[in-house]
Order: structure tokens, then sequence, then C-alpha cells
């Protein structure tokens, strides 16, 4: 694949890899020093918890952990984890392709407007939505309640796949399949379908992904999954190998579902690769089926983003003043800014030298960086946080309980995200200009300094700005490490939710709604 | 003065795939080199091997006689005085053009910055763009302003990597003529490397022809147009007429005729028998009553300052190409006659 002329021009496509612009990784030169040293260290950092928690779940011997785990009610916790998996997946593949359909391929009435309001759940933190559905009906309480909220906001991630696939599919292929004699339906099924396969399954599996990780939603639903085993067994009694144990069983999933991911994104990507420059489709008009088409968009959207707000301002204008703590609401959304600030702030800075490596360098010290940095992608939040506090207790007692512990956290678990974000904006910058920056006298350090580091600056700051809102919405985490008598947004709105008090909690979802607009809108501002 | 030494360099990715081997080039110092070949023949590979981005597996690069690259040494870019032209240029994008010029002189004093800034701007023709940003330039100016980067430390060489493929076609001899007279004014050893057959040709004081990762030929222009060291350069540099012929004391007898032969590199001594090289300009149209060569035209191209006529000459098993200046004065199917001037060059009947 590489022509003698330009042997290190051209890379294969990586299995879920963004589609590549200009760029190019360098064989023959090593990171500098400095840069590969901090990197180690991000590396380190990311892969400490999965480490330790094989450690502290093997420490009393195989036997044990293999006690807990083949426990009848570790196998009923996993049967409920992968039943709702299963449902919420299934619910998320119905709405997600049907409304990437309806919104790509047919005239429907203010088409633009319904594709941008389906993906807006992403915004809603499940247990927000948790939270409005419980306070408006508390009888869904339990699986139904879990399903839905789950359901919810998590549909976008088969939306979005399965959405840009269709715009992918040259048209010309379904007036073929028409012009053979097939109808509409038959072609939907024969023809399109098909080509949907490998994006509603990379969907499907993130849904399957994000359920099982849940913590924040499960519990308030009280339905019982893995997440909800482990924080009740680790609080529950002092003896913490069976939630290690447990934490263990639920990394092996969610590290098999990513691999998964991982697979079918590969996939993905090549049945994409040589089409050509395919023409948009003329959009379907919908006849008869207009208005049951509107009516179901307009469903989906009321609960999915209509409903979360209006319970939220419904419980904001009856909550009486007794409810209402200003002070305390506004200490809460300082020390939320604060921590959410550090977490970003550490994260990026760790994934500054390991988006470099990543973007500029191959080999297997390279590789290696990189694949630990994505550990925390397939780590659940409980369990990152588990690993750290089992840490913290045993070699580094001062930190626990202290919020150096709890921004440690945020950067395991979102270092994927800020990496990700600087090797986007690393490539874009073209390797010839610090070629140009060498020859002019400039040592590899100053070239990242000087041209780099300012050219990627943009996408690096989106990448700070999303790693500070997800920082932000933390839960599970957050639950288990925070100091004592520390409190952030979120955390307030599970222990208000959890008592009952619904319009206790409604100023914290407001202001963490509120908050977490803000960088998200400048974002959007950013990327158009 | 500097000259650049390059020898026995080879380079290969991974076994059985040699980019570069054992490619030996000299370019005398202050003078313009460029480096042809057609593409994957090793022109980048060779440029960033000389820059330092890459280390070469064997062989040494030399400057005015320091060895900056070789067994066991390898200076760094940053160590080693080469400036680079990138494709379409390359500027900082986040820099103003001042101080993209700028980003070399690292050594000098502000105001000795800003004069040196202001020097190589008007050596380019760009006067006052000190304060505009890359984006609102041409492609030309983008080109002329990386030429000046480049050229601001005082470099003892600079390397041109295709510089003008990004410029159309108009724009393209301008910018090639100013980057000429921008080097000669410094007296910098420059490497060009190109595709382009008519850009090495009409740029450069020297010609290297590289194929598979060697120097087939290294020559002045009009040398090597005139004397290709093989038919493969030959056809590389221009349009070739091949014919069958034996050599008989400083002459060639051909089917198109008696013609004298080239000395110089071209003549191998002792070769009796072998193909003659001629050019399509050496051939002229004549009344065909009156000539001893005659053939049928099968073909005319008209390119506006000249046309290619083929001619199918009896005896001659190949068609031949005659470019003629002016009106063409046959038609496809009509009858010529063909006369030779100029010197041919033999070469071996089974290269």
């Amino acid at each position: 694949m590489t022509t003698p002329d330009s042997p290190v021009r051209k890379r294969a496509p990586r299995p879920g890899a963004a589609p590549l612009p200009a760029g190019r990784r360098r064989a023959a030169i090593r990171p500098p020093r400095p840069l590969l040293l901090t990197a180690c260290l991000a590396g380190a950092l990311a892969v400490l918890p999965l480490g330790y928690l094989a450690v502290r779940a093997l420490e009393r011997g195989p036997a044990f952990a293999w006690d807990v785990i083949a426990d009848e009610r570790t196998g009923s916790l996993l049967l409920r984890s992968l039943g709702l998996a299963a449902v919420v997946v299934a619910a998320c593949l119905v709405l997600g392709v049907s409304l990437a359909w309806l919104t790509v391929r047919t005239a429907l009435p203010g088409v633009r407007v319904w594709s941008v309001l389906v993906t807006l759940p992403l915004a809603v933190p499940s247990y927000v939505a948790a939270f409005t559905w419980l306070s408006a009906a508390p009888w869904l309480v339990g699986f139904t309640g879990a399903a839905l909220a789950m359901t919810l906001v998590s549909f976008p991630y088969v939306y979005l796949p399965v959405a840009a696939a269709l715009r992918g599919i040259d048209p010309a292929q379904e007036e073929v399949s028409r012009s053979l004699g097939h109808g509409a339906v038959r072609t939907f099924a024969r023809v399109v379908l098909p080509q949907l396969r490998p994006a509603a399954a990379g969907g499907g599996l993130l849904v399957a992904l994000y359920v099982l990780s849940d913590f924040g939603a499960v519990s308030l639903m009280r339905y019982d999954t893995f997440t909800r085993g482990i924080y009740t067994s680790y609080r529950a009694s002092f003896d913490r190998t069976p939630a290690a144990a447990l934490s263990a069983v639920l990394v092996v999933m969610t590290v098999a579902l990513v691999a998964a991911e991982a697979r079918t994104r590969g996939r993905a990507g090549h049945s994409r690769a040589g089409r050509g420059t395919a023409r948009p489709a003329a959009p379907l008009a919908l006849g008869r089926l207009r208005l049951p088409a509107l009516a179901w968009c307009g469903t989906v959207v009321t609960a999915a983003v209509g409903f979360p707000l209006g319970v939220l301002g419904y419980w904001l204008a009856v909550g009486s003043s007794a409810t209402w703590e200003p002070a305390l609401l506004s200490d809460t959304a300082l020390t939320t800014l604060g921590v959410a600030a550090a977490g970003a702030a550490l994260t990026t800075a760790l994934a500054l030298p390991v988006g470099v490596i990543a973007a500029r360098h191959r080999g297997r010290t390279a590789h290696l960086l990189e694949q630990a940095a994505y550990a925390g992608h397939a780590l659940p939040g409980i369990t990152v946080a588990l690993a750290l506090v089992f840490f913290a207790v045993r070699y580094a007692r001062p930190l626990y309980q202290e919020p150096p512990l709890l921004v440690c956290a945020y950067a395991v678990l979102f270092l994927p995200v800020a990496v990700a974000a600087t090797r986007a904006a690393v490539l874009q910058a073209p390797p010839v200009l610090e070629d140009v920056a060498r020859s002019l006298g400039r040592s590899p350090l100053r070239v990242l300094r000087e041209v780099t580091v300012p050219l990627a600056a943009p996408g690096v700051a989106a990448g700070a700005v999303l790693t500070f809102v997800v920082c932000m919405k933390e839960l599970p985490a957050t639950l288990l490490l925070r100091p004592t008598g520390m409190d952030t947004l979120a955390t307030r709105l599970w222990t208000e939710t959890g008592a009952g008090s619904f319009a206790a909690a409604a100023p914290y979802a407001a202001a963490l709604i509120l908050l977490a607009a803000v960088p998200s809108y400048l974002l959007g501002r950013h990327r158009t | 003065m500097t000259d650049l030494q390059i020898t026995g360099l080879a380079k290969g990715y991974g076994p059985g795939a040699a980019v570069l081997d054992g490619l030996d080039l000299t370019v005398p110092g202050g003078s313009l080199a460029a480096v042809l070949g057609p593409s994957g023949c090793g022109k980048t590979t060779l440029l960033r091997v000389v820059a330092g981005f890459l280390r070469a597996d064997a062989g040494t690069v030399a400057l005015g006689g320091h060895t900056l690259g070789g067994p066991g040494v390898h200076l760094p870019p940053e160590r080693r005085r080469i400036g680079i032209v990138p494709q379409e240029g390359a500027l900082f994008p986040h820099l103003s053009v001042a101080r993209n010029v700028a980003f070399g002189l690292t050594g000098l004093h502000r105001s000795a910055r800003g004069r040196r800034v202001g020097e190589m701007l008007g050596l380019v023709g760009l006067d006052g763009y000190g304060r505009r940003m890359p984006h609102e330039l041409s492609g030309g100016q983008q080109q002329r302003v990386a030429l000046a980067r480049a050229l601001a430390p005082e470099p003892d060489l600079v390397l041109l990597d295709e510089p003008f493929n990004a410029l159309d076609s108009a724009l393209r001899a301008g910018v090639r003529a100013d980057v000429r007279a921008a080097l000669r004014a410094t007296g910098a050893t420059a490497v060009l490397v190109t595709h382009d057959q008519q850009e090495a040709l009409s740029t450069a004081d020297l010609v290297a022809v590289v194929r598979d990762g060697r120097v087939a030929q290294c020559a002045a222009p009009q040398e090597l147009y005139q004397r290709p060291a093989d038919p493969w350069v030959a056809a590389f540099v221009g349009d070739a007429v091949l014919v069958g012929g034996a050599a008989e004391g400083g002459t060639v007898n051909t089917p198109l005729g008696r013609v004298p032969l080239a000395g110089g590199p071209g003549a191998p001594g002792g070769l009796r028998e072998g193909r003659v090289l001629l050019r399509p300009e050496q051939l002229r149209l004549t009344d065909p009553a009156a000539a001893h060569v005659r053939g049928t035209v099968t073909d005319v191209h008209f390119y506006g300052h000249d046309a290619m006529v083929t001619v199918a000459v009896d005896g001659v098993e190949d068609p031949v190409g005659i470019r003629v200046p002016g009106p063409v004065p046959v038609r496809p199917g009509g009858r010529t006659g063909i006369r030779v001037t100029g010197e041919a060059t033999l070469h071996p009947a089974a290269c």
C-alpha cells in the first residue's frame, strides 16, 4: 500500500478511527524523551485501575473470587443487566433506524428541525431522565422505568451512525431495485437495510456499553444491575473483595463489548470505502403516512426532551422557598465547576503527549500508549472509582476521599475523550510544517511548542471543553470518591431524588443542564 | 561555496524494497540542480534523507566537506543548515508572512531580524506583504514566501520539493523565473526535485535523472538532451526517434540517411551497430520528388507553436515523429521526403 516514493505518507485505516485528514506518521523519528515520559505517565495512570482491580479481586485466591462470581446472586445480576441491555438496545434500534430513515430519506415536514431535535437527548444525563420520569410517574420504578429512561437518552447512539450510513448509500441502487420490480418496502428490506447493519450494530453495541456501565438511572429506578450490586456490596461491608470480583466481571463484559464495537466499526469503514460521489436521494413523499410519521417523531422528541424539561419546569415552579436553598445551590455549582475544571485540566494535560505521539509516531510503544489511554473507554465509572479507592487505602492513604483522587478518576475515565480530540487536532496540522520548522533550526520540543501545539490548539481546547462537560455530569465515581461533605450537582440530585424530594432535586438538575449547555453550545459553534 | 556530495546512498523500506540503491550525486556550490525522475523513483526519499528527516541505510551525505549523515553520523535536521521549500509552500498558518520569514532567524537582534525579513521579501518581490496572513496570499505568493523563509537564515543548501506543482500553468513560469533569480541573487546551492522534464531543463544548471534509486545521468540540460546516456533517459527528457544503424568512421548509416555521430559520453567507443537516437526536430519534411528517403504521413497533431507529424518511412518498421515549426505543409495520407540535420547518438541494441 505504500509507493516507494512516499513510503510513510499513507496509513492503513485503523478500526474506529475517524476518516484521516492529510497527515502521516513518522517511522524514523522517535518521540522526544520528555514527551514520551509524560505520555507513559498518562498511560500508566490509565491502566492502573484495571491492573489493581485484578490484583485485588484475586487477593484471596482464585477460589474466593470464583465463589463470588459463581454466586447465585451474581448470576441473577448478570441476567438482569443483560436483560435490560437487550431490551434497551432493541428499543433504540427501532427508534434510531425509523427516525434516521424519516429524517434522511423522506419529505417529512420540518425535517431539518427534527434531525437536530432527535440528537438532543445525548445532552440529558441518564439520572436526570430517571429523575423526571420517577417524579412524574412513581409507579414506573423498576425494570420498566429503567428501560424507558435508558432508551430515551441513548437512542441517538443508533440514530447518528445509521443516518450517516443512509446518507452514504447511492440512491441509484434503490432505483435499480425498483426498476427490477421490487416495491418500496421490499427494496428497503433487501437493499437498504443490509447496508445499514454495520452502522446499526455499532450503535447498538455503544448503547449496550452505556447500559452496562450506567449507575445513575438504574439506581434511582431501584433496578438491581451489576453496577448497583457493586455499589451496594461496597457500601454494605468492610470486605471489599466481593465488590472487586464483581467489578472484574463487569470489566470483562464491557471490554468484550468495546472489542466487538471496534470490529463492527472497522468493517463499516470498509463497506463505505470505494463509494463514488453519490448524489443525494430524492426525498420520498410520505402521502397518507405523513401524519403518523409526524406523530411518531413528535412523540419521541416529546418523551426524550420535552417531557424532562416540562417536569423540571413544573418542580421548579411548585418548589416552595423551603426547598430552594440558593446558597447551597450556588456552593454546589461552584464545587462542581471546580472539580470539573480540575478534571478537564489534568485530563487534557495528560492527553496532549499521548495524542501527539498517537498522531505522529508509530511503532509498538506508540501503539501501546494509545491503547492504554483508551482503557477508560471500557471501564465503568464505578469500577474506576473502586480501583482508586482500593489503591488509595492501601498505598496513598492521605489521598483517600480527597479531591485529587477524584480528579485522577476523571482523568482515567475521560482520557479517551481528550486523546481522541488531541489526536484528530494534531492530524489536521500538516506534518510538513514540522519538517520546515526543523530545517529552520528548531529542536523537536520547540517545534512541538511553537508549531504543533498552536496549530492543534482549537481542537485540543474543544476536547478540553467536552471533557469538562462530561466531568461535570459524572455520578458514580464522584459518589464514591468525593470528600465527606462535598457534593456536586450530580450527587445532590441523586441524593434528593433517592429520598423522594423531587422539588428539592429539581434546581440541581436545572443547574446541571444549564451549566452543561453553555460549553456544549460553544462547542457546536466551534465545529460549524 | 558549498558543494553537496552524495555517495552510495541506500535506503529501503523492508526487505527487497530498495528505494535508493547506491545513489551518487555531486552538486557544485552555488548551482541549481534538478533531480528529475518518474514518480516512485526515490526523489522524495532522497530529499528527506538529505534534509535529515530520514536516516539512510548506507552511504554518506556531505555538504561543503562536512559529513551530515553517514555511518555512525546523523546530524538532526535543525543542525544541518539546509532550507526546505515543500510542495504548496507549507507556510505556518498561525503566523504572519513576516513571522514566517523570521522563523529561522533566531540568533539575530530584533532590528536586524526585521531588516532581514524586509530584505528577503524584497528579494522575492513581496515588499510590504509582511503583515498579511498566509491565507490572504495567492498560491504563487505563498510559494515565494516559502522560499524567502527558507533563504532567510542563509542556509548552505536549499531543497525544493516540486514547488511549482500546485500552481496553474499560467503562473508557473513566472514563479519559476522569480525563484531562480532569487536563488542566483543569494548564491545558494539548491536542489529542485521534479517530475516535469521541461521544468528541469529550463530551470536548472544541472539535471540528474534518477531511475530505480540511482542517477542514470547527470549533466547540463543541453548536454542531457542532445547526448542522453541511453534511450530511456532520451525518451524521459523529450521525444525520441529510434532507428537501427551502423557506424562508419565519424558517421552512422541509418534508413533515414547518413548522420554525423556526436562525441562525448553518449558515444560508446567500439560500438559498430545499434540503435541511433535522433530528436523529432532534427528531421525535416522535404519535397518527395527530390528526396532519397520517402514515407507516408499517417497522422498530424497541431499544437499551435509547432506540430508533430507521424510518418511511416519506407523500409523502417516503426513510424517516426517529425516536429514541424509553423504551418504544416502535409496532410495524413500524403507522401513526403525526409532529411536529417544535426548529430545522432548510437546505443547498444539490447538496451
